[in-house]
Protein backbone atom coordinates (compact mmCIF):
# COMPACT_ATOMS: atom_id res chain seq x y z
CA UNK A 1 0.00 0.00 0.00
CA UNK A 2 1.27 3.82 -0.57
CA UNK A 3 0.10 5.90 2.15
CA UNK A 4 0.59 9.80 2.77
CA UNK A 5 0.56 11.22 6.21
CA UNK A 6 0.11 14.71 6.65
CA UNK A 7 1.84 15.76 10.09
CA UNK A 8 1.74 18.94 11.21
CA UNK A 9 4.47 21.07 13.00
CA UNK A 10 2.92 22.70 16.28
CA UNK A 11 4.28 24.31 19.63
CA UNK A 12 5.39 22.14 22.19
CA UNK A 13 2.72 21.57 24.57
CA UNK A 14 5.47 22.01 27.61
CA UNK A 15 6.00 26.09 25.81
CA UNK A 16 5.19 28.45 27.70
CA UNK A 17 3.45 31.00 24.90
CA UNK A 18 3.21 34.88 24.38
CA UNK A 19 0.71 36.66 21.94
CA UNK A 20 2.85 38.61 19.23
CA UNK A 21 3.05 42.20 19.56
CA UNK A 22 0.31 42.71 16.92
CA UNK A 23 -1.99 39.97 19.00
CA UNK A 24 -3.05 38.39 15.82
CA UNK A 25 -1.34 34.79 16.97
CA UNK A 26 1.71 34.09 19.19
CA UNK A 27 5.51 34.85 19.00
CA UNK A 28 6.70 31.81 17.54
CA UNK A 29 10.29 33.69 17.68
CA UNK A 30 11.65 31.11 20.95
CA UNK A 31 8.93 28.45 20.67
CA UNK A 32 9.85 24.70 20.17
CA UNK A 33 7.78 22.92 18.06
CA UNK A 34 6.82 19.19 17.58
CA UNK A 35 5.07 17.19 15.77
CA UNK A 36 1.13 17.66 16.42
CA UNK A 37 0.53 14.47 18.59
CA UNK A 38 -1.81 13.00 16.82
CA UNK A 39 0.04 13.16 13.92
CA UNK A 40 2.51 10.99 15.15
CA UNK A 41 0.51 8.30 15.64
CA UNK A 42 -1.22 8.26 12.18
CA UNK A 43 2.24 7.95 11.19
CA UNK A 44 2.65 5.00 13.50
CA UNK A 45 0.09 3.45 12.02
CA UNK A 46 1.01 4.33 8.42
CA UNK A 47 4.79 2.79 8.80
CA UNK A 48 2.92 -0.37 10.72
CA UNK A 49 0.43 -1.23 7.48
CA UNK A 50 3.15 -0.59 4.99
CA UNK A 51 5.75 -2.89 6.74
CA UNK A 52 2.60 -5.57 6.50
CA UNK A 53 1.07 -5.13 3.15
CA UNK A 54 4.58 -3.91 1.65
CA UNK A 55 4.34 -0.56 -0.30
CA UNK A 56 5.49 3.33 0.91
CA UNK A 57 5.18 5.96 2.89
CA UNK A 58 5.21 9.41 2.09
CA UNK A 59 4.87 12.37 4.27
CA UNK A 60 3.80 15.72 3.63
CA UNK A 61 3.65 18.87 5.48
CA UNK A 62 2.34 22.89 4.97
CA UNK A 63 4.47 25.37 6.54
CA UNK A 64 7.56 27.23 6.70
CA UNK A 65 11.61 26.27 7.01
CA UNK A 66 11.56 25.07 10.30
CA UNK A 67 8.56 21.78 9.37
CA UNK A 68 11.44 20.31 7.42
CA UNK A 69 12.99 19.75 11.30
CA UNK A 70 9.50 17.26 11.53
CA UNK A 71 9.62 15.56 8.26
CA UNK A 72 13.31 14.63 8.70
CA UNK A 73 12.19 13.10 11.86
CA UNK A 74 10.07 11.19 9.78
CA UNK A 75 12.14 9.90 7.71
CA UNK A 76 13.92 8.95 10.27
CA UNK A 77 11.07 6.99 11.74
CA UNK A 78 10.82 4.85 8.53
CA UNK A 79 8.90 7.43 5.70
CA UNK A 80 10.43 6.58 2.52
CA UNK A 81 10.32 10.15 1.02
CA UNK A 82 8.66 13.53 2.03
CA UNK A 83 6.42 16.53 0.65
CA UNK A 84 7.34 20.35 1.82
CA UNK A 85 4.63 22.57 0.54
CA UNK A 86 7.13 24.98 1.51
CA UNK A 87 6.17 28.84 -0.55
CA UNK A 88 4.99 31.17 2.13
CA UNK A 89 1.88 31.88 0.04
CA UNK A 90 0.67 28.44 1.42
CA UNK A 91 0.82 29.56 4.87
CA UNK A 92 -2.52 31.17 7.48
CA UNK A 93 -5.18 29.34 5.65
CA UNK A 94 -8.08 27.68 7.22
CA UNK A 95 -8.89 24.43 7.14
CA UNK A 96 -10.47 24.56 3.43
CA UNK A 97 -6.93 26.67 2.39
CA UNK A 98 -4.54 24.05 3.90
CA UNK A 99 -6.53 20.88 2.53
CA UNK A 100 -6.99 22.00 -0.60
CA UNK A 101 -3.17 22.52 -0.95
CA UNK A 102 -2.48 19.18 0.87
CA UNK A 103 -5.16 17.15 -1.67
CA UNK A 104 -3.59 18.88 -4.34
CA UNK A 105 0.24 17.61 -3.58
CA UNK A 106 -1.57 14.28 -2.80
CA UNK A 107 -3.38 13.85 -6.10
CA UNK A 108 0.06 14.51 -7.70
CA UNK A 109 1.00 10.87 -6.80
CA UNK A 110 -1.30 7.52 -6.97
CA UNK A 111 -2.11 6.80 -2.92
CA UNK A 112 -4.37 4.25 -1.44
CA UNK A 113 -4.55 5.88 1.56
CA UNK A 114 -4.27 8.73 3.34
CA UNK A 115 -3.70 9.54 6.71
CA UNK A 116 -4.08 12.04 9.21
CA UNK A 117 -4.25 13.63 12.84
CA UNK A 118 -7.81 13.94 14.22
CA UNK A 119 -6.16 17.75 15.46
CA UNK A 120 -4.14 19.88 15.63
CA UNK A 121 -2.48 21.34 18.72
CA UNK A 122 -2.44 24.77 17.60
CA UNK A 123 -5.81 26.07 14.98
CA UNK A 124 -7.16 22.98 16.64
CA UNK A 125 -9.80 22.60 13.39
CA UNK A 126 -10.58 19.29 13.62
CA UNK A 127 -11.18 19.14 10.03
CA UNK A 128 -8.11 19.41 7.35
CA UNK A 129 -8.35 15.73 7.19
CA UNK A 130 -12.07 15.92 5.99
CA UNK A 131 -11.47 18.49 3.85
CA UNK A 132 -9.20 16.62 2.11
CA UNK A 133 -10.97 13.65 1.28
CA UNK A 134 -13.35 16.03 0.17
CA UNK A 135 -11.25 17.55 -2.11
CA UNK A 136 -10.30 13.93 -3.43
CA UNK A 137 -13.90 12.39 -3.65
CA UNK A 138 -12.98 10.02 -1.56
CA UNK A 139 -15.09 8.54 1.68
CA UNK A 140 -13.38 9.41 5.33
CA UNK A 141 -13.82 9.08 8.99
CA UNK A 142 -12.39 11.14 11.84
CA UNK A 143 -11.19 9.69 15.08
CA UNK A 144 -10.13 6.82 14.58
CA UNK A 145 -8.89 4.43 17.31
CA UNK A 146 -8.33 1.11 15.06
CA UNK A 147 -7.88 0.38 11.39
CA UNK A 148 -7.73 -2.89 9.68
CA UNK A 149 -7.53 -3.29 5.85
CA UNK A 150 -9.49 -5.81 4.57
CA UNK A 151 -7.85 -8.66 1.94
CA UNK A 152 -7.35 -7.75 -0.94
CA UNK A 153 -6.49 -4.00 0.08
CA UNK A 154 -10.24 -2.70 -1.14
CA UNK A 155 -11.51 -1.41 2.22
CA UNK A 156 -10.56 -0.44 5.49
CA UNK A 157 -12.46 -1.56 8.81
CA UNK A 158 -12.50 1.41 11.28
CA UNK A 159 -13.24 1.95 14.76
CA UNK A 160 -14.42 5.40 15.18
CA UNK A 161 -14.53 6.96 18.87
CA UNK A 162 -17.53 8.18 19.96
CA UNK A 163 -18.73 10.23 23.05
CA UNK A 164 -18.99 8.15 26.30
CA UNK A 165 -16.97 4.76 26.25
CA UNK A 166 -18.62 3.63 22.75
CA UNK A 167 -16.78 2.62 19.82
CA UNK A 168 -18.32 2.59 16.28
CA UNK A 169 -17.39 0.43 13.46
CA UNK A 170 -17.78 1.22 10.09
CA UNK A 171 -15.71 -0.47 6.49
CA UNK A 172 -14.69 2.42 4.08
CA UNK A 173 -13.77 1.66 0.66
CA UNK A 174 -10.23 2.35 -0.34
CA UNK A 175 -8.90 4.84 -1.25
CA UNK A 176 -9.89 7.15 1.70
CA UNK A 177 -8.76 9.43 4.25
CA UNK A 178 -8.70 8.23 7.83
CA UNK A 179 -8.07 11.01 10.57
CA UNK A 180 -6.41 9.18 13.56
CA UNK A 181 -7.12 9.65 17.53
CA UNK A 182 -3.96 9.99 19.50
CA UNK A 183 -3.54 6.65 21.83
CA UNK A 184 -4.72 4.06 18.13
CA UNK A 185 -0.99 2.74 18.87
CA UNK A 186 2.18 2.72 20.80
CA UNK A 187 4.49 5.23 18.51
CA UNK A 188 8.13 4.01 17.84
CA UNK A 189 11.32 5.55 18.44
CA UNK A 190 13.79 6.48 15.72
CA UNK A 191 17.25 4.19 15.74
CA UNK A 192 20.56 5.35 15.07
CA UNK A 193 20.37 3.78 11.83
CA UNK A 194 17.01 5.26 10.87
CA UNK A 195 18.69 8.68 11.94
CA UNK A 196 21.73 8.31 9.19
CA UNK A 197 19.62 6.70 6.54
CA UNK A 198 17.15 9.86 6.63
CA UNK A 199 19.72 12.05 5.74
CA UNK A 200 19.83 10.45 2.21
CA UNK A 201 16.33 10.80 1.67
CA UNK A 202 14.33 13.35 -0.37
CA UNK A 203 12.28 16.48 0.96
CA UNK A 204 10.67 17.66 -2.29
CA UNK A 205 9.93 21.34 -1.81
CA UNK A 206 6.64 22.36 -3.81
CA UNK A 207 5.15 25.55 -4.80
CA UNK A 208 1.30 26.22 -5.46
CA UNK A 209 1.95 27.12 -8.82
CA UNK A 210 4.25 23.19 -9.18
CA UNK A 211 0.23 21.57 -7.60
CA UNK A 212 -1.36 23.59 -10.19
CA UNK A 213 -2.90 26.24 -7.78
CA UNK A 214 -2.99 30.03 -7.66
CA UNK A 215 -1.19 32.03 -5.67
CA UNK A 216 -5.01 33.28 -4.69
CA UNK A 217 -6.40 29.51 -3.35
CA UNK A 218 -4.31 28.98 -0.70
CA UNK A 219 -2.95 30.39 2.16
CA UNK A 220 -4.28 33.43 4.40
CA UNK A 221 -5.73 34.53 0.43
CA UNK A 222 -8.13 31.97 0.46
CA UNK A 223 -8.65 31.41 4.13
CA UNK A 224 -12.51 32.22 4.72
CA UNK A 225 -11.78 32.84 8.70
CA UNK A 226 -10.04 35.93 9.48
CA UNK A 227 -8.76 36.26 12.95
CA UNK A 228 -9.38 39.39 14.85
CA UNK A 229 -7.10 38.81 17.75
CA UNK A 230 -5.70 36.46 20.17
CA UNK A 231 -5.46 36.59 24.16
CA UNK A 232 -5.21 34.12 26.97
CA UNK A 233 -8.37 33.73 28.04
CA UNK A 234 -9.95 35.36 31.86
CA UNK A 235 -10.69 32.82 34.00
CA UNK A 236 -14.25 33.25 35.34
CA UNK A 237 -14.71 33.63 39.15
CA UNK A 238 -10.98 33.37 40.15
CA UNK A 239 -9.15 30.54 41.49
CA UNK A 240 -7.38 30.91 44.52
CA UNK A 241 -3.87 30.73 43.56
CA UNK A 242 -0.85 30.03 46.31
CA UNK A 243 2.45 30.08 45.17
CA UNK A 244 6.09 30.51 46.31
CA UNK A 245 7.52 27.54 48.35
CA UNK A 246 6.03 24.39 48.50
CA UNK A 247 5.93 23.59 52.18
CA UNK A 248 4.06 27.12 52.60
CA UNK A 249 1.60 26.35 49.56
CA UNK A 250 0.67 23.17 50.71
CA UNK A 251 -0.30 24.04 54.03
CA UNK A 252 -2.59 27.10 53.61
CA UNK A 253 -4.43 24.52 50.57
CA UNK A 254 -4.79 21.96 53.29
CA UNK A 255 -6.06 24.83 55.70
CA UNK A 256 -8.54 25.87 53.24
CA UNK A 257 -10.22 22.54 52.23
CA UNK A 258 -10.63 21.64 55.61
CA UNK A 259 -12.12 24.73 57.24
CA UNK A 260 -13.53 26.53 53.93
CA UNK A 261 -14.15 24.16 51.43
CA UNK A 262 -15.17 21.46 54.21
CA UNK A 263 -14.27 18.92 51.34
CA UNK A 264 -11.47 16.59 53.92
CA UNK B 1 -31.73 40.49 9.08
CA UNK B 2 -29.86 37.16 9.26
CA UNK B 3 -31.64 33.75 9.30
CA UNK B 4 -30.10 31.45 11.48
CA UNK B 5 -30.22 27.50 11.26
CA UNK B 6 -29.24 25.22 13.72
CA UNK B 7 -28.86 21.66 12.85
CA UNK B 8 -30.82 19.57 15.76
CA UNK B 9 -28.61 16.36 16.40
CA UNK B 10 -30.88 13.42 17.75
CA UNK B 11 -30.28 10.58 20.14
CA UNK B 12 -32.46 7.56 21.15
CA UNK B 13 -33.55 8.87 23.62
CA UNK B 14 -34.50 12.83 22.59
CA UNK B 15 -32.85 15.89 21.23
CA UNK B 16 -28.84 15.42 21.66
CA UNK B 17 -28.43 17.64 24.36
CA UNK B 18 -25.82 19.77 23.31
CA UNK B 19 -27.88 20.04 20.46
CA UNK B 20 -30.86 22.02 22.84
CA UNK B 21 -27.98 23.82 24.22
CA UNK B 22 -26.87 25.08 20.24
CA UNK B 23 -30.48 26.18 19.94
CA UNK B 24 -29.93 29.04 22.81
CA UNK B 25 -27.12 29.97 20.93
CA UNK B 26 -29.11 30.37 17.97
CA UNK B 27 -31.55 32.07 19.84
CA UNK B 28 -28.79 34.42 21.29
CA UNK B 29 -27.59 35.05 18.05
CA UNK B 30 -30.81 36.34 16.11
CA UNK B 31 -31.71 38.19 19.54
CA UNK B 32 -28.00 39.83 19.13
CA UNK B 33 -28.07 39.95 15.15
CA UNK B 34 -31.69 40.90 14.78
CA UNK B 35 -32.27 37.69 12.43
CA UNK B 36 -34.77 34.27 12.84
CA UNK B 37 -33.46 31.05 14.71
CA UNK B 38 -35.17 27.64 12.95
CA UNK B 39 -34.30 24.21 14.19
CA UNK B 40 -33.37 21.24 11.34
CA UNK B 41 -34.37 17.70 12.62
CA UNK B 42 -33.35 14.97 10.72
CA UNK B 43 -33.52 11.32 10.26
CA UNK B 44 -35.87 8.70 8.67
CA UNK B 45 -39.01 9.63 10.96
CA UNK B 46 -38.77 12.49 12.96
CA UNK B 47 -41.84 13.82 14.18
CA UNK B 48 -41.59 12.75 17.68
CA UNK B 49 -38.37 14.74 17.99
CA UNK B 50 -39.58 17.67 16.15
CA UNK B 51 -42.23 17.63 18.36
CA UNK B 52 -39.71 18.16 21.45
CA UNK B 53 -38.93 21.60 20.11
CA UNK B 54 -42.77 22.74 20.24
CA UNK B 55 -42.77 24.61 22.93
CA UNK B 56 -39.20 26.31 22.45
CA UNK B 57 -39.58 30.43 20.26
CA UNK B 58 -38.54 29.11 17.05
CA UNK B 59 -39.54 30.86 13.65
CA UNK B 60 -40.11 27.15 12.61
CA UNK B 61 -39.11 23.28 13.35
CA UNK B 62 -38.09 21.91 9.94
CA UNK B 63 -37.88 18.58 9.70
CA UNK B 64 -35.69 16.53 6.98
CA UNK B 65 -36.62 13.09 6.51
CA UNK B 66 -35.11 9.90 3.88
CA UNK B 67 -34.68 6.39 4.64
CA UNK B 68 -31.04 7.08 3.84
CA UNK B 69 -30.87 9.24 7.15
CA UNK B 70 -32.23 6.77 9.50
CA UNK B 71 -28.54 5.73 10.24
CA UNK B 72 -25.91 8.76 10.50
CA UNK B 73 -23.21 8.52 7.35
CA UNK B 74 -21.14 11.44 6.13
CA UNK B 75 -22.12 10.77 2.25
CA UNK B 76 -26.10 11.09 3.56
CA UNK B 77 -25.87 13.66 5.84
CA UNK B 78 -23.84 15.98 3.84
CA UNK B 79 -26.01 15.90 0.77
CA UNK B 80 -29.26 16.13 2.40
CA UNK B 81 -27.40 19.46 4.07
CA UNK B 82 -25.70 20.64 1.33
CA UNK B 83 -29.13 20.25 -0.96
CA UNK B 84 -31.39 21.87 1.91
CA UNK B 85 -28.78 24.57 2.38
CA UNK B 86 -28.63 25.39 -1.30
CA UNK B 87 -32.31 25.73 -1.74
CA UNK B 88 -32.92 27.90 1.77
CA UNK B 89 -30.12 30.07 2.11
CA UNK B 90 -29.58 30.45 5.53
CA UNK B 91 -26.68 32.76 6.26
CA UNK B 92 -25.45 30.94 9.21
CA UNK B 93 -25.83 26.95 10.62
CA UNK B 94 -24.95 26.25 13.98
CA UNK B 95 -24.31 22.55 15.33
CA UNK B 96 -23.29 20.94 18.28
CA UNK B 97 -19.45 20.14 18.19
CA UNK B 98 -20.43 16.84 18.81
CA UNK B 99 -18.22 13.83 17.97
CA UNK B 100 -20.95 13.05 14.48
CA UNK B 101 -20.79 16.53 13.53
CA UNK B 102 -16.97 16.98 13.54
CA UNK B 103 -16.97 13.82 11.64
CA UNK B 104 -19.29 15.41 8.34
CA UNK B 105 -19.23 19.40 8.88
CA UNK B 106 -15.91 20.02 7.48
CA UNK B 107 -16.78 18.05 4.80
CA UNK B 108 -20.08 20.23 4.35
CA UNK B 109 -17.99 23.15 4.26
CA UNK B 110 -15.60 21.82 1.62
CA UNK B 111 -19.11 20.97 -0.42
CA UNK B 112 -20.31 24.01 -0.04
CA UNK B 113 -17.10 26.42 -0.26
CA UNK B 114 -18.02 27.85 2.95
CA UNK B 115 -16.35 29.45 5.87
CA UNK B 116 -16.50 26.70 9.12
CA UNK B 117 -15.99 28.35 12.87
CA UNK B 118 -15.23 24.93 14.75
CA UNK B 119 -15.99 25.04 18.78
CA UNK B 120 -17.47 28.29 19.36
CA UNK B 121 -17.23 29.21 23.26
CA UNK B 122 -19.41 32.95 22.71
CA UNK B 123 -20.07 35.33 19.32
CA UNK B 124 -20.87 39.06 19.64
CA UNK B 125 -22.34 40.87 16.74
CA UNK B 126 -20.03 43.93 15.84
CA UNK B 127 -21.30 46.04 13.02
CA UNK B 128 -23.63 43.53 11.93
CA UNK B 129 -20.80 41.09 11.39
CA UNK B 130 -20.75 38.25 13.60
CA UNK B 131 -17.32 37.76 15.97
CA UNK B 132 -16.69 34.26 16.98
CA UNK B 133 -14.44 33.41 19.98
CA UNK B 134 -13.34 29.69 19.97
CA UNK B 135 -10.11 28.10 21.39
CA UNK B 136 -6.62 27.88 20.26
CA UNK B 137 -3.58 25.95 21.35
CA UNK B 138 -5.42 23.67 23.71
CA UNK B 139 -7.47 26.09 25.55
CA UNK B 140 -4.86 27.97 26.60
CA UNK B 141 -5.25 30.75 24.18
CA UNK B 142 -8.94 32.03 22.42
CA UNK B 143 -9.14 33.74 19.07
CA UNK B 144 -11.47 36.22 17.55
CA UNK B 145 -12.06 35.37 14.36
CA UNK B 146 -14.70 36.94 11.63
CA UNK B 147 -15.90 34.38 8.60
CA UNK B 148 -16.41 35.78 5.07
CA UNK B 149 -18.88 34.39 2.57
CA UNK B 150 -22.24 32.97 3.28
CA UNK B 151 -23.51 30.62 4.31
CA UNK B 152 -21.20 30.27 7.47
CA UNK B 153 -20.97 27.11 9.57
CA UNK B 154 -20.35 27.11 13.11
CA UNK B 155 -20.10 24.59 15.55
CA UNK B 156 -20.91 25.04 19.10
CA UNK B 157 -18.82 23.75 22.12
CA UNK B 158 -20.40 21.73 25.18
CA UNK B 159 -21.27 23.87 28.12
CA UNK B 160 -21.18 27.57 26.10
CA UNK B 161 -24.59 28.07 26.52
CA UNK B 162 -27.15 27.12 29.10
CA UNK B 163 -30.54 24.80 27.48
CA UNK B 164 -32.11 26.17 30.33
CA UNK B 165 -31.66 29.82 29.16
CA UNK B 166 -34.05 28.71 26.30
CA UNK B 167 -37.08 31.45 25.25
CA UNK B 168 -40.06 29.75 25.58
CA UNK B 169 -42.71 30.08 22.77
CA UNK B 170 -44.34 27.84 20.06
CA UNK B 171 -42.94 26.71 17.09
CA UNK B 172 -44.63 25.35 14.20
CA UNK B 173 -42.81 22.04 12.38
CA UNK B 174 -42.68 21.87 8.63
CA UNK B 175 -41.49 19.29 6.23
CA UNK B 176 -38.24 20.07 3.74
CA UNK B 177 -37.96 18.03 0.85
CA UNK B 178 -34.98 17.98 -1.20
CA UNK B 179 -34.52 16.15 -4.64
CA UNK B 180 -31.20 14.48 -4.39
CA UNK B 181 -29.74 11.20 -4.19
CA UNK B 182 -28.35 10.33 -0.93
CA UNK B 183 -25.69 7.68 -1.03
CA UNK B 184 -23.99 6.07 2.70
CA UNK B 185 -20.00 6.23 1.67
CA UNK B 186 -19.35 3.84 4.76
CA UNK B 187 -20.69 0.32 6.07
CA UNK B 188 -22.19 0.62 9.67
CA UNK B 189 -21.16 -2.64 11.30
CA UNK B 190 -21.60 -2.29 14.84
CA UNK B 191 -20.65 -0.51 18.08
CA UNK B 192 -18.69 -1.70 20.91
CA UNK B 193 -17.82 -0.73 24.12
CA UNK B 194 -14.25 0.34 25.21
CA UNK B 195 -12.50 -2.36 26.99
CA UNK B 196 -11.63 -1.87 30.10
CA UNK B 197 -11.76 -3.11 33.98
CA UNK B 198 -14.62 -0.61 34.91
CA UNK B 199 -13.74 1.72 36.79
CA UNK B 200 -16.35 3.44 37.83
CA UNK B 201 -15.29 7.36 38.95
CA UNK B 202 -18.53 8.57 38.81
CA UNK B 203 -18.97 7.16 42.34
CA UNK B 204 -16.36 8.11 43.76
CA UNK B 205 -16.32 11.39 46.45
CA UNK B 206 -12.51 12.49 45.64
CA UNK B 207 -10.44 12.17 42.52
CA UNK B 208 -7.04 12.55 42.48
CA UNK B 209 -6.11 13.07 38.44
CA UNK B 210 -2.97 12.83 37.02
CA UNK B 211 -1.98 14.53 33.52
CA UNK B 212 1.04 14.25 31.32
CA UNK B 213 2.94 16.47 32.95
CA UNK B 214 3.48 14.28 35.90
CA UNK B 215 5.93 12.97 33.34
CA UNK B 216 6.19 9.21 33.19
CA UNK B 217 4.46 5.87 34.61
CA UNK B 218 7.85 5.43 36.74
CA UNK B 219 6.64 8.78 38.76
CA UNK B 220 3.07 8.23 39.45
CA UNK B 221 4.02 7.81 42.64
CA UNK B 222 3.38 10.96 44.39
CA UNK B 223 -0.26 10.88 42.72
CA UNK B 224 -1.16 7.53 44.22
CA UNK B 225 0.39 8.27 47.17
CA UNK B 226 -1.79 11.74 47.29
CA UNK B 227 -4.67 9.85 46.49
CA UNK B 228 -4.36 7.71 49.61
CA UNK B 229 -3.63 10.69 51.64
CA UNK B 230 -7.17 11.85 50.61
CA UNK B 231 -9.01 8.02 49.77
CA UNK B 232 -9.42 9.47 46.69
CA UNK B 233 -9.76 7.21 43.21
CA UNK B 234 -7.41 7.88 40.73
CA UNK B 235 -8.20 9.32 37.21
CA UNK B 236 -6.12 10.84 34.21
CA UNK B 237 -6.30 12.91 31.39
CA UNK B 238 -6.00 10.98 28.13
CA UNK B 239 -2.25 11.64 27.19
CA UNK B 240 -1.41 9.41 30.30
CA UNK B 241 -3.49 6.64 28.80
CA UNK B 242 -2.76 7.19 26.00
CA UNK B 243 1.10 6.83 26.54
CA UNK B 244 -0.44 3.56 28.54
CA UNK B 245 0.93 4.75 32.04
CA UNK B 246 -3.12 4.27 33.25
CA UNK B 247 -5.92 2.02 31.88
CA UNK B 248 -8.30 3.53 29.38
CA UNK B 249 -10.60 3.34 31.81
CA UNK B 250 -9.36 6.15 34.59
CA UNK B 251 -9.91 8.44 31.65
CA UNK B 252 -11.75 11.53 32.46
CA UNK B 253 -13.12 13.41 30.08
CA UNK B 254 -15.45 13.99 26.60
CA UNK B 255 -14.29 10.45 25.28
CA UNK B 256 -13.53 9.35 29.05
CA UNK B 257 -15.63 9.09 31.98
CA UNK B 258 -17.70 12.33 33.17
CA UNK B 259 -17.04 12.70 37.13
CA UNK B 260 -18.63 15.36 39.80
CA UNK B 261 -17.27 14.30 43.47
CA UNK B 262 -17.09 16.43 46.26
CA UNK B 263 -13.04 17.00 45.78
CA UNK B 264 -11.11 16.74 42.11
CA UNK B 265 -7.57 17.40 42.30
CA UNK B 266 -6.16 17.78 39.29
CA UNK B 267 -2.26 17.05 39.02
CA UNK B 268 0.04 18.38 35.79
CA UNK B 269 -3.45 18.41 33.85
CA UNK B 270 -3.74 21.77 31.53
CA UNK B 271 -7.44 22.19 30.91
CA UNK B 272 -8.37 21.01 27.85
CA UNK B 273 -11.82 21.41 27.42
CA UNK B 274 -11.43 17.76 26.12
CA UNK B 275 -10.97 17.11 29.87
CA UNK B 276 -13.02 20.06 31.01
CA UNK B 277 -16.23 18.70 30.32
CA UNK B 278 -15.37 15.58 31.89
CA UNK B 279 -14.93 17.44 35.52
CA UNK B 280 -16.10 21.02 35.31
CA UNK B 281 -19.41 19.61 37.28
CA UNK B 282 -16.96 18.29 40.68
CA UNK B 283 -17.94 20.22 43.74
CA UNK B 284 -14.18 21.64 44.52
CA UNK B 285 -11.33 21.52 42.21
CA UNK B 286 -7.93 22.02 43.13
CA UNK B 287 -5.31 22.11 40.10
CA UNK B 288 -1.48 21.92 41.02
CA UNK B 289 0.55 23.11 37.15
CA UNK B 290 4.23 24.99 37.22
CA UNK B 291 2.10 27.02 34.47
CA UNK B 292 0.19 30.17 35.79
CA UNK B 293 -1.57 30.53 32.42
CA UNK B 294 -2.89 27.14 32.74
CA UNK B 295 -6.34 26.70 32.02
CA UNK B 296 -7.02 24.67 34.29
CA UNK B 297 -6.74 27.37 36.89
CA UNK B 298 -9.78 28.76 35.20
CA UNK B 299 -12.71 26.72 36.56
CA UNK B 300 -10.19 25.82 39.87
CA UNK B 301 -11.38 27.21 43.20
CA UNK B 302 -7.84 26.30 44.51
CA UNK B 303 -4.47 26.74 43.14
CA UNK B 304 -0.89 25.58 43.46
CA UNK B 305 1.80 26.92 41.34
CA UNK B 306 4.82 24.96 41.27
CA UNK B 307 6.38 21.91 40.02
CA UNK B 308 3.95 19.27 41.18
CA UNK B 309 7.12 16.80 42.87
CA UNK B 310 7.86 19.15 45.41
CA UNK B 311 4.31 20.57 45.63
CA UNK B 312 2.59 16.96 45.80
CA UNK B 313 4.84 15.80 48.81
CA UNK B 314 4.16 18.62 50.70
CA UNK B 315 0.62 18.60 50.03
CA UNK B 316 1.11 15.32 52.23
CA UNK B 317 2.88 16.42 54.53
CA UNK B 318 0.44 19.05 55.50
CA UNK B 319 -2.76 16.68 55.50
CA UNK B 320 -0.36 13.94 57.89
CA UNK B 321 0.38 16.90 60.10
CA UNK B 322 -3.11 18.42 60.37
CA UNK B 323 -5.04 14.68 60.33
CA UNK B 324 -7.71 14.60 62.83
CA UNK B 325 -8.16 18.20 63.99
C1 LIG C 1 -11.66 14.37 20.06
C2 LIG C 1 -10.77 14.49 21.24
C3 LIG C 1 -11.17 13.91 22.42
C4 LIG C 1 -10.40 14.03 23.55
N1 LIG C 1 -10.85 13.48 24.71
C5 LIG C 1 -10.16 13.69 25.85
C6 LIG C 1 -10.64 13.19 27.11
O1 LIG C 1 -11.68 12.51 27.19
N2 LIG C 1 -9.93 13.48 28.21
C7 LIG C 1 -8.77 14.22 28.18
O2 LIG C 1 -8.18 14.46 29.25
N3 LIG C 1 -8.29 14.67 27.01
C8 LIG C 1 -8.95 14.43 25.85
N4 LIG C 1 -8.44 14.89 24.67
C9 LIG C 1 -7.08 15.48 24.66
C10 LIG C 1 -7.07 16.94 25.08
O3 LIG C 1 -7.31 17.74 23.94
C11 LIG C 1 -5.69 17.34 25.65
O4 LIG C 1 -4.69 17.03 24.72
C12 LIG C 1 -5.38 16.63 26.97
O5 LIG C 1 -6.46 16.74 27.88
C13 LIG C 1 -4.14 17.21 27.59
O6 LIG C 1 -3.75 16.43 28.69
P1 LIG C 1 -2.80 17.02 29.81
O7 LIG C 1 -3.42 18.23 30.40
O8 LIG C 1 -2.46 15.91 30.74
O9 LIG C 1 -1.46 17.35 28.99
P2 LIG C 1 -0.84 18.74 28.54
O10 LIG C 1 -1.82 19.57 27.83
O11 LIG C 1 0.43 18.41 27.88
O12 LIG C 1 -0.55 19.49 29.92
C14 LIG C 1 0.44 19.12 30.83
C15 LIG C 1 0.44 20.17 31.92
O13 LIG C 1 1.35 19.80 32.95
C16 LIG C 1 2.05 20.95 33.39
N5 LIG C 1 3.33 20.47 33.95
C17 LIG C 1 4.36 19.91 33.29
N6 LIG C 1 5.33 19.55 34.15
C18 LIG C 1 4.90 19.90 35.39
C19 LIG C 1 5.45 19.81 36.69
N7 LIG C 1 6.66 19.26 36.92
N8 LIG C 1 4.74 20.29 37.72
C20 LIG C 1 3.51 20.86 37.54
N9 LIG C 1 2.94 20.97 36.31
C21 LIG C 1 3.62 20.49 35.26
C22 LIG C 1 2.21 21.80 32.16
O14 LIG C 1 2.37 23.17 32.53
C23 LIG C 1 0.89 21.54 31.42
O15 LIG C 1 -0.10 22.50 31.77
C24 LIG C 1 -9.17 14.74 23.50
C25 LIG C 1 -8.76 15.30 22.30
C26 LIG C 1 -9.54 15.17 21.17
C27 LIG C 1 -9.08 15.80 19.89
N1 LIG D 1 0.02 22.53 7.78
C1 LIG D 1 -0.24 21.22 7.78
N2 LIG D 1 0.64 20.34 7.23
C2 LIG D 1 0.37 19.01 7.23
N3 LIG D 1 -0.74 18.48 7.76
C3 LIG D 1 -1.64 19.30 8.32
C4 LIG D 1 -1.45 20.71 8.35
N4 LIG D 1 -2.52 21.26 8.97
C5 LIG D 1 -3.33 20.24 9.31
N5 LIG D 1 -2.81 19.06 8.93
C6 LIG D 1 -3.35 17.71 9.16
O1 LIG D 1 -4.73 17.81 9.49
C7 LIG D 1 -4.96 17.33 10.82
C8 LIG D 1 -6.06 18.12 11.49
O2 LIG D 1 -5.66 19.46 11.63
P1 LIG D 1 -6.70 20.60 12.03
O3 LIG D 1 -7.81 20.54 11.04
O4 LIG D 1 -5.92 21.89 11.97
O5 LIG D 1 -7.15 20.30 13.43
C9 LIG D 1 -3.60 17.40 11.50
O6 LIG D 1 -3.54 16.47 12.56
C10 LIG D 1 -2.66 17.06 10.35
O7 LIG D 1 -2.60 15.67 10.12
Amino acid sequence: MKIAVCMKQVPDTEASLRVRKDSLWIDEEELTFVINESDGYALEEALTIAEKTGGEVVVFSLGGERVREALRKALALGAARAVHLADPAFEGGDALATGRALAAAIQAQQFDLVLTGSQSGDAGFSSTGSVIAGFLGWPHAWLVMGLEVEDGKKAAKVTREMESGVNEIVRLALPAVIEVQAGINSPRYASLKGIMQAKRKEIAAVTPADLGLGAEEVGAAASLLETLAVFFPESGKGAEIFEGDPADCARQLVEKLRKEARVL
Amino acid sequence: MSKIWVVAQTRADGIHPMALETLVAGQELAAASGGTVDALVMGDSVSARAAELASWELGSVQTLEAPALAAYTPGAYVAALAAAIRANAPDIVLFPHTYQTVDHVPRLAQALGAALVPEVVSFEVRDGAVIWRRPVLGGKLQADVRAKGSPILASVQAGAFSASDRRQGTAQVSALSIDVELEADREILGVEEVAGEHIDLSAADRVVAAGRGVGGEDKLGVVHDLAKALKAEVGASRPVIDSGWLPRDCQIGSSGQTISPKLYFGVGISGAIQHLVGMKGSQVIVAVNKDKSAPIFGVADYGIVGDLHEVIPAVIQALEETEGD
